[in-house]
């Protein structure tokens, strides 16, 4: 396998942003990630979006897209894997420049989710929740999350005031990221006082509708050393995914994410590393429970100690182990597909030491994590600097 | 948008209806729905057998903001309930202040209308448990 490396990095608008379309979006991001990377030719392009046909009618992304760049002719592929399409788009991606297919990938993910209404979008989220077993009866994605944080919270005594330091960190982080979709600070206070959508869950423990792109070119790493420009490389160490039974109901234990597990073991074990390795984590925060769950399924603490990894400040900026330093899926949004290359992008805008206000110090290795429904996909990868 | 297709609501009669699931021939675990592999061993031979409609809930959420489908019941709990046999359902808890659900309550299965399409299209039946 040869090594891979990410030379540009790029970000569309992200919110709400009615005066641009799926395809706008997209473009944006693109452009970005190729003038960052000093490039005006790729080989192959590949796209993370979870449903376009249920949020704007639109299928058929691969083509669209390299068409829009003005690049018909590139091979460009469409991945769909629910809220883990744009990591699975940076595994594939991966994939065609270590086995030699392309030397130079745009990786891509995107999601348009605000054209339709409330009700629209929840139908077509809950889309990657089981039909049959789950949405037929009247499950949401925020009440399957809300059903794992009362099992933890009955299992391991985690707090509804804990639940709610997940999103305090995350506002608080968001805050310093001028990309942020929600930049305002919030209270515990503001959390648990706030509509309640599932119970435990209020709309503040939910991670917010948006729309946006993001994209990343990766390299060979010979290539990847020519267009350094004096930045540090960063280098995809690890790779890992995993699936899991695709209903809440069918898991052995309802506290605990083993697709994450696996996908985390296999990215560790690619890039000979483990979670004491790690420096920063960007992880699928999309409700506060998610981000109590992962962090004990990556190993970044002991099963049960999710709970207190936001509360005493461990995961917070300036604390041993920042996680989701971008403000994470709560703060900075989570536009669907586009959300597991996002990841990527903080990551390596971290470890190239251009983060700003956010900024980790010293971060050498960064890991991301993005899953889909209630974790049934999950995809874990491990960004280093390269000597 | 409605996924009440009438063809998908006949082809699911035999669960929602009479409760049908499938027992594995090789290792015995329960399925319901019945399904082609057995996700414990992968085995491929089964027995229909009646769901056994008693069972506790295991973990629950009180819904406010619903489906367009549910949305006229809103507030409604919802469980994942473990059955006598093993077999694990997501439903609602009917007959019961919302509030009182709880991990380990004892419920039993009961036959209602779970979905309509509109007033004129299809009415998809299906189970709520009843505290027991
Ligand atoms: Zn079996």
């Amino acid at each position: 396998m040869r090594d891979v490396a990410i030379v540009g990095v790029g970000l569309s608008r992200w919110g709400e942003v009615w005066d641009a379309s799926l395809r706008t979006l997209w473009t944006e991001a693109a452009l970005a990630a190729l003038d960052d990377a000093g490039l005006d030719r790729v080989d192959s392009i590949t796209v993370g979006s979870m449903t376009p046909g249920l949020f704007v009618g639109q299928e058929h992304l691969g083509a669209l897209l390299a068409d829009e760049l003005g690049m018909a002719g590139v091979p460009a592929t469409r991945v769909e894997s629910a809220c883990a399409s744009g990591g699975v788009a940076l595994k594939v991606g991966f994939a065609e420049v270590a086995a030699g297919l392309a030397d130079i990938v745009l990786v891509t993910g995107v999601e348009k989710m605000t054209d339709v209404s409330g009700d629209e979008c929840t139908a077509a989220l809950a889309a990657a929740a089981d039909a049959e077993l789950e949405v037929f009866y009247g499950a949401t994605f925020p009440g399957l999350y809300a059903m794992m944080a009362r099992a933890h919270m009955a299992r391991w005594g985690t707090t509804r005031e804990q639940l709610a330091m997940v999103a305090v960190k995350n506002h608080r982080h968001g805050a310093l990221n001028p990309h942020a979709q929600y930049r305002q600070e919030i209270t515990v206070k503001d959390v648990i006082e706030a509509a309640k959508v599932a119970e435990p869950l209020t709309i503040l423990d939910c991670s917010p509708i948006t729309d946006g792109a993001a994209a990343l070119v990766l390299a060979e790493i010979g290539v990847a050393r020519k267009l350094a420009k004096g930045r540090p490389i960063v280098r995809v160490a690890g790779v890992g995914q995993a699936t899991d039974r695709i209903a809440l109901q069918s898991r052995a234990d309802l506290t605990t994410l083993p697709a994450t597990t696996l996908a985390a073991q296999r990215a560790f074990k690619m890039a000979d590393k483990g979670p004491a390795d790690v420096h920063l984590a960007e992880v699928h925060d999309c409700f506060t429970i998610a981000e109590i769950v992962v962090v004990e399924a990556l190993g970044l603490c002991k099963p049960g100690e999710g709970g207190c990894q936001a509360s005493s400040g461990r995961t917070a900026l300036g604390g041993e182990l920042p996680v989701n330093p971008s403000g994470g899926l709560k703060s900075k949004g989570h536009p669907v597909g586009a959300t597991g290359v996002a990841q990527a992008v903080e990551i390596t805008t971290q470890l190239r030491g251009a983060a700003g206000k956010r900024q980790v110090k010293g971060a050498r290795v960064g890991l991301t994590q993005n899953m889909g429904g209630t974790g049934a996909s999950t995809v874990v990868h491990i960004l280093e600097v390269a000597s | 948008m409605s996924t009440l297709n009438p063809a998908r609501v006949a082809r699911e009669f035999p669960s929602r209806y009479r409760l049908e699931a499938a027992r594995c021939d090789a290792c015995g675990a329960v399925s319901f729905p019945p399904r082609l592999v057995c996700p414990s061993c992968r085995g491929r031979k089964f027995k229909v057998v009646p769901l056994q409609p008693e069972g506790k809930v295991l973990t629950w959420t009180v819904i406010h903001v619903g489906p367009s489908s549910h949305k006229h019941e809103v507030p409604y709990a919802l469980a994942v309930v473990e059955l006598a046999d093993g077999v694990r359902i997501t439903c609602q808890i009917a007959d019961v202040d919302p509030a009182q659900v709880a991990a380990g309550m004892p419920v039993r299965l009961e036959f209602r209308r779970i979905q309509e399409d509109g007033e004129a299209g299809v009415i998809a039946y299906g189970h709520k448990a009843v505290p027991a």
